[in-house]
């Protein structure tokens, strides 16, 4: 490796020489990960580990021109950078069908259950081809923090398909969120209550006067804003009234405001008494300062910590609310922060499945022109976007990672970076089996079936592991290929390697492998 | 603080059960003289079904005969001559008619009125009292079976505390400290395990978090096995599956005191009908296989199927031919030891609260102390943070 740019961190200096690489390996990754919490104020470079944990944790993976990029940057420099290359429109092209107006009520009516079951599949395999979509944008994005933001508050805001059961409205909800994942929150709030989706998903959009669907204001209050024991059922009450009439035009799958529905009565909400509207309810939730808080205090769990500080969550989320809810605003005081750069805080998330498998895409240089498999792999592992498990989102961090989910991880690990021929001869054992017995492979069901699709679909990736790892050659080959794959220095120092006689292929299965891969 | 009360059927305590809270439960460390367990004890087999989304107990376990029932459900009462009487006053949904033979049998319980004190109308807020088994307004961070297992450890040689079936959310059986097997499926598991290994390095909570999860995958694989050929059949659907599964580990013998399945799909807030009877028809079906494979094992006499979920369902039914959330719920038990019977409190239709919905009449900690006391031979109290007394649904 030629010298990275101006900045030079302390383990780099550190030159290992001859072939007792093992020992020096310990030393030199042991040091770069845990010396360098070195006292970082906002102005001195973030050297290349400090890079590496930026870039992680605001994309998918540093890749090693990235993090030569970052390295010479203070922390503000490096935020900055970031949230200037933030784009408000993803750049690859949706699927052709996300403008389609929904089949008219009258239309619906006439189906047969023939008619009607094709059109549940054909609306099934809408939304596979809207997280392909996806994925692809967050594998090529010029802004992964972007999409980072727009998983984020997809999560926030969760809203899943197998209820909304109409792709073109979930597109048009991405479309929201990405356009204001790093905008304003209070415009996102209210776009977001408007929202077709949203409005079918918490039941808005049939809510009226003389029998007012409480969902939307409940979640609003304790999901959206202010969060669990800063309302009463009351304010609920009260606040689903001033949001009957909110639905949606059948016709065309657009907003509709219904008067003959809304209750233009006086309501009582949060000690304040009025003819309340909708969009004056959601101004009173941000006017709270639970609100912000509580938003930065989930930032920080993506992002810094499983474990928020809360004087500086409210430090955090007075700038937030100061600005206005400028999202940018706050997102550069949490990146710049200490606290996401303190050392026990590097490496201390672990990886949701769409980080792990975009990740994994990224860091390997993975062509797969077929992404299918991979939004299988994601929802096997337990977060299949556009169908969280409820309106709470995924609860993310430890609970990611259970017996059934970590397996699964590794099976996956193990699919790409096993040898290719063993891949063909598992691959045709398994078409031989099934084809002798006539019988399904694995758990029959909805799982067993996405699981197989998966499997024979990943067939089909053609990637060289061996390429890809030729380029970390030389005594530092290892360390090198570690700063890369891992967020910290592995449970297990690779067998194998020596820089002399190790294969670095080998090395890559075996940093895939170690525990250490699933953090970030 | 005598307050023992009787809840059977007619006499059900119109008080809370409240207790002194045991703040800070030593579940966390158990101590080192924490009660040896008998090998016996965890031999009986808890199966819990979470019913996920809030079933509808009043469309599950009927009030037929009360005129109210039908005024509040003009659009989903289900009609008289559908029901599958159980009584004067209550009936099944028709849906669940391969439940019948249970009932016939006694060997089901029937709970009605199963809620607490000051409930929540929240999902996640009171799945999470649920799970935790906490008062209304108290936050725990560990699951009921978590601390039941924490005071009465089961036996080292278990697979796993316990098997959660089809699920990534570990419900009771979240804790620190707790050994929980999640997988779809027992062979694809063990084909799985293959590629775990032991690792010691605890450099952060979420390394720790992970390497402890590789531990008890290697521990549980070491002990299951998924190829028993049972003669029952199984229901091919994904409740169909988890029975199937919950069989398999049942026939291993591996050791472990409970299974979790989960039948998702209950929160009916519209065209509440065929989705609910759809769900109640794939819960009676997988419950029949249950039975039927356990017996094959010989295992139904140390079996108990208990069912659960966050709260109930409003009575009156809304505009979009659903219900919203409600209070209190209805539950089954079920096994070769179940009392089979009525247990609870009728709902009282006539006695609605503020928002429409219906009081409790049996403390869900009830059922745990049932559990935790009856089933096991444990203590409920420590584990409950207070005294919740056993139902009389279980026979020697």
């Amino acid at each position: 490796m030629t010298a990275r740019t101006q900045t030079v961190d302390p383990a780099e200096k550190m030159m290992i020489a001859g072939k007792n690489i093992k020992a020096a390996f310990v030393v030199v990754v042991g040091s770069a990960f845990w010396l360098l919490g070195m006292p970082a104020q906002a102005e001195q470079a973030i050297g290349s580990d400090g890079a590496r944990h930026l870039l992680n944790r605001s994309g998918f993976a540093a890749g090693d021109a990235d993090i030569k990029a970052f390295a010479g940057l203070s922390r503000t420099e490096a935020a900055d950078r970031l949230l200037k290359a933030a784009n408000s429109v993803a750049a690859t092209p949706p699927p052709a069908w996300v403008d389609e107006a929904p089949i008219p009520p009258a239309r619906r009516q006439q189906m047969t259950q023939e008619e009607r079951m094709s059109e549940q599949r054909r609306n099934v395999e809408h939304a596979f081809e809207l997280r392909e979509w996806w994925f692809r944008e967050m594998l090529t994005t010029s802004s992964p923090l972007t999409e980072k933001m727009t998983l984020f508050w997809h999560n926030h805001f969760a809203t899943s398909q197998q209820k909304v059961r109409f792709a073109p409205l979930i597109y048009q909800q991405n479309i929201t969120l990405r356009r204001n994942a790093l905008g304003n929150f209070g415009t996102l709030l209210h776009e977001v209550a408007r929202d077709p989706a949203m409005l079918i998903y918490l039941d808005g959009a049939n809510s009226r006067k003389d029998q007012p669907n409480e969902n939307f204001a409940r979640e609003v209050m304790e999901l959206f804003t202010l969060g669990e024991g800063h309302y009463s059922e009351q304010d609920i009450k009260e606040a689903a009234r001033a949001f009957t009439g909110w639905s949606i035009d059948r016709e065309t799958g657009k907003f509709m405001f219904r008067r003959g529905i809304h209750d233009y009565g006086n309501k009582a909400v949060f000690g304040h008494s009025g003819n309340f509207e909708g969009d004056q309810i959601l101004d009173m939730l941000l006017a709270k300062p639970e609100t912000a808080q509580f938003i930065t205090r989930k930032l920080w769990r993506e992002f810094i910590s499983p474990e928020p500080d809360e004087a500086e969550v409210k430090r955090m989320a007075a700038i937030f609310q100061g600005s206005g809810y400028n999202i940018a605003k706050l997102m550069r005081t949490i990146l710049t922060s200490d606290a996401f750069y303190a050392p026990e805080n590097r490496a201390a998330l672990i990886k949701s499945p769409v980080e792990f498998v975009v990740g994994t895409l990224k860091t390997f240089d993975i062509d797969a022109p077929n992404l299918r498999p991979f939004v299988l792999a994601s929802a096997l592992l337990g977060q299949n976007v556009f169908a969280p498990p409820n309106v709470k989102g995924w609860p993310g961090g430890e609970t990611w990672i259970n017996t059934a989910t970590l397996l699964g991880r590794k099976q996956l690990l193990d699919r790409l970076f096993r040898n290719e021929d063993r891949m063909e001869v598992a691959l045709r054992s398994m078409d031989q089996m099934a084809a002798m017995t006539g019988a399904d492979l694995g758990p029959p069901g909805r799982e067993g079936r996405m699981q197989r699709q998966m499997e024979r679909q990943m067939g089909g990736i053609r990637w060289n592991l061996d390429k890809w790892a030729a380029g970390f050659t030389g005594s530092r080959g290892l360390q090198d290929m570690t700063q890369v794959v891992l967020a910290i220095a592995p449970s297990e120092i690779p067998a194998g390697n020596d820089a002399l006689t190790g294969n670095p292929a080998d090395w890559a299965r075996q940093l895939v492998a170690d525990p250490a891969y699933q953090l970030k | 603080m005598d307050r023992r009360h009787f809840l059977r059927l007619g006499l059900a305590a119109a008080g809370a059960p409240m207790f002194g809270t045991i703040n800070g439960v030593s579940w966390a460390a158990p101590a080192p003289d924490a009660a040896t367990v008998e090998a016996g004890a965890y031999r009986n087999l808890l199966i819990l079904v979470e019913l996920k989304g809030a079933n509808d107990g009043l469309n599950t376990v009927i009030p037929y005969n009360n005129p109210l029932y039908a005024q509040l459900r003009p659009r989903l009462a289900i009609a008289r001559d559908q029901v599958l009487p159980l009584s004067e006053n209550e009936a099944l949904h028709p849906a669940l008619k391969p439940l019948m033979v249970l009932w016939q049998d006694q060997q089901m319980a029937v709970v009605q009125g199963v809620g607490y004190p000051r409930p929540n109308l929240s999902h996640f807020r009171s799945i999470e009292i649920w799970d935790t088994a906490s008062k209304s307004e108290e936050y725990l961070e560990a699951g009921w079976l978590a601390r039941a297992f924490a005071a009465m450890p089961t036996p080292r040689h278990f697979a796993a505390d316990g098997v959660v079936v089809g699920s990534n959310d570990m419900g009771p059986l979240s804790g620190p400290n707790v050994r929980t097997i999640a997988l779809a499926d027992t062979r694809q598991f063990l084909q799985q395990a293959r590629l775990a290994q032991v690792h010691a390095d605890g450099r952060n909570s979420a390394l720790r978090h992970i390497l402890s999860v590789e531990g008890e995958i290697v521990h549980a694989a070491s002990k299951l096995n998924g190829n028993y050929a049972f003669r029952t059949e199984f229901p091919k659907n994904g409740f169909g599956n988890q029975v199937r599964t919950a069989a398999q580990l049942a026939a291993s013998n591996a050791g472990m005191a409970v299974i979790r399945l989960t039948l998702s799909g209950f929160d009916t807030h519209a065209n509440q009908l065929g989705t609910q009877a759809n769900l109640l028809r794939d819960f009676a079906d997988g419950a029949g296989a249950l039975k039927s494979a356990l017996l094959e094992l010989n295992r139904w006499d140390s079996t108990t199927v208990m069912t659960y979920a966050e709260f109930g369902r409003r009575p009156r039914e809304n505009q979009s031919g659903g219900t919203d959330h409600g209070t209190v719920n209805a539950h089954f038990l079920m096994g070769g030891k179940v009392r089979g019977g009525l247990y609870g409190q009728a709902p009282q239709l006539d006695r609605l609260d503020g928002n429409g919905n219906l009081a409790y009449a049996v403390d869900f900690r009830n059922l745990y102390a049932t559990v935790i006391d009856r089933w096991w031979g444990g203590n409920s109290t420590a584990v409950l943070g207070g005294r919740f007394d056993a139902l009389d649904l279980l026979k020697a």
